[in-house]
């Protein structure tokens, strides 16, 4: 099944309504709540991600019965040097934005940590897109 | 339905409720749909918040309480009575006035709910520190909350501090300190004057327990009356009993707005009214916002001030127990008293881990949840998503939810009745029974009752 969600760029007030719409979705699919956790916790940062970052972009959530791809679609700045923005604590967000509780520079560790995986392409200028896989197998 | 082991104090009334569905649009759980002509309860769903019986026009939703007359089959009858029961009398009326008249009614011992706090802050204080995995903690005092965590918030249920909230410890020391006296357990009654639903049904089927330490249940509002009653009728000149000075400030005003929050170092945020929690509760479970210590969470709004079976005005209670405690300073109560206790109590103090329930899937396999979920989506997009309730279910979603379920027919939609009347799909006649089988045959008469 696939839902589909878009994201407005720079509305941080809006930033968690589609991780809260999948949610509520994973839960009406009976997936383990630890599992969910998971999943919101790393959708959550890659739309905060987008709304920071970019100029707008979507989010395509896939789900079967063994695994959830969420795949986040920006048009934005790209990522230059992912390696570099993997690092915990590395931030290029501005102090307004840091103002706001967000840009600490945790963001894509913590997908990282809560993804089972993360596939990232970026291309400077162009845009970024993000695949996260979470499998819904309990370990 | 998973509903058999769980007590709802909750009842609905089938002969006095009108079908109106006024219960059904204000349940926050989703819990109420109307069928041939009444409200019926989905007991799975519902977490005893008391939003319905609030909003009931005909008070045809009310709360099982034991018979009063049942505290005279025990000996020794104990009255478990908490602090929001002396907020609601007016400023003239003396607590020594209130003690006299609840023993005037029969019972020979009172105990205030909130005794037990004394030992339990300081236990939320080490249950904080040792758990730190667990942040942000929720209280366990809410009843109604414990029980939305399990249906709604499944990934937060480990979340709750598994400690006794103080009516549970009050009542384990009132049974000790009575049976250490010398008295026969069997003899004991021990009868708690509840302000809300579901601590009624949290005793009934206590979650996180194996049983409750108390015999029964009295609603507050019918206490309220029989001791309002006694103050403004008797005129017997037997001197008032004194009441002993047990609670201490912080204890008194335990169960209002603030009363567990600030005293729990850390960040700690106080939130009331079922709404604001369920809205901050999504938030939490989403990691939207960290670095919170501990939440104290109420159903009511004004938390047991506010509590459905009040009699008085929730803002005043507030403010009377603000503005007044048994003790003038915030100093631990006489010795002799809970303190002597606090050992035994404070070996009992834990309680299981609370076991999530959600009653948000539309089937345990996944396969099967998600056919009915690409039928529910195909019937929303058919719906006019008017929220009308006409349907008998609360909003479009719950109704395509619920013909997914197989609980309800898409016929039963008034627009979708009245485009199949055009193309001849269905007569005048079968949309007719169509919403009697769900607003009853009552409701379509001119001259009805």
């Amino acid at each position: 099944m696939r839902f589909e969600y878009t994201i407005e760029a720079g509305n941080f007030s809006k930033a968690g309504d589609a991780s809260s719409s999948f949610k509520k979705i994973l839960k009406q699919l009976n997936v383990d709540p630890h599992i969910i956790k998971r999943i919101v916790v790393s959708l959550y940062e890659g739309e905060v991600n987008i709304v920071a970052h970019a100029k707008g972009g979507k989010v395509i959530c896939d789900v079967d019965t063994s695994r959830v791809t969420i795949q986040l679609i920006d048009v934005g700045p790209g990522i230059p040097d992912i390696a570099k923005a993997m690092q915990a604590g590395y931030s290029t967000a501005s102090a307004k934005v840091r103002e706001m509780g967000f840009g600490a520079g945790m963001g894509l560790q913590n997908i990282k940590n809560n993804a089972d995986e993360l596939i990232i392409k970026s291309e400077v200028g162009v845009g970024t897109q993000l695949t996260i896989i979470v499998n819904l197998n309990k370990a | 339905m998973d509903s058999k082991h769980f007590h709802h104090a909750l009842k609905i009334s089938d002969e006095i409720c009108i079908g109106c569905s006024h219960c059904m649009t204000v349940c926050p759980t989703e819990a109420i749909r109307v069928r041939n002509g009444i409200a019926i309860l989905y007991e799975n769903r519902c977490v005893d918040c008391g939003e319905c019986f609030k909003a009931c026009p005909v008070s045809a939703i009310f709360i099982d309480q034991d018979d009063f007359k049942r505290i005279q089959a025990y000996k020794y009858r104990i009255a478990l009575v908490p602090a929001v029961f002396f907020g609601q009398f007016p400023d003239e009326v003396s607590q020594n006035q209130i003690y006299t008249a609840i023993l005037a009614n029969g019972f020979t011992h009172i105990y205030e709910v909130e005794m037990g706090v004394e030992l339990l802050l300081d236990e939320v204080k080490s249950y904080a520190k040792s758990h730190p995995e667990k942040k942000p903690h929720i209280s366990s005092f809410c009843p109604a909350v414990i029980r939305l965590v399990q249906v709604k918030f499944p990934a937060l249920a480990e979340n709750i501090m598994l400690l006794k909230p103080p009516l549970d410890i009050t009542a384990l020391y009132c049974r000790k300190e009575l049976t250490d006296q010398g008295i026969n357990p069997a003899e004991i009654g021990v009868f708690y004057i509840t302000p809300c639903a579901a601590k009624i049904a949290a005793i009934k089927s206590p979650v996180g327990e194996d049983y409750s330490m108390i015999t029964g249940v009295i609603n507050m509002d019918t206490l309220y009356n029989k001791v309002y009653k006694f103050i403004r009728t008797d005129r017997s000149t037997h001197p008032p009993v004194i009441p002993k000075k047990h609670l201490s400030k912080t204890a008194w005003q335990w169960t209002l707005t603030h009363g567990e929050a600030s005293h729990v170092p850390g960040r700690s945020l106080a939130i009331d009214e079922i709404h604001n929690v369920i809205e901050f509760l999504e938030k939490i479970e989403n990691d939207e916002i960290g670095d919170i210590d501990f939440l104290e969470l109420r159903a009511c709004d004004e938390s047991c001030a506010g509590g459905v079976l009040l009699s008085a005005n929730r803002f005043l209670v507030a403010e009377r127990l603000r503005s007044y405690s048994p003790l003038a300073k915030d100093e631990i109560s006489e010795k002799g008293s809970i303190q002597a206790y606090k050992d035994y109590l404070l070996r009992r103090i834990n309680i299981q881990a609370i076991n999530p329930r959600s009653m948000m899937k539309l089937d345990e396999n996944m396969e099967e949840a998600m056919r009915k979920m690409d039928k529910s989506s195909q019937m929303l997009q058919c719906l006019p998503l008017t929220d009308c309730g006409a349907c008998g279910s609360p909003n479009c979603q719950a109704f395509a939810n619920d013909i997914a379920l197989g609980e309800a027919d898409i016929r039963q939609c008034i627009f979708i009745q009245k485009n199949r009347e055009q193309t001849g799909e269905l007569t005048p006649d079968e949309s007719l029974e169509m919403l009697k089988s769900i607003w009853g045959n009552d409701k379509f008469f001119s001259n009805r009752k």
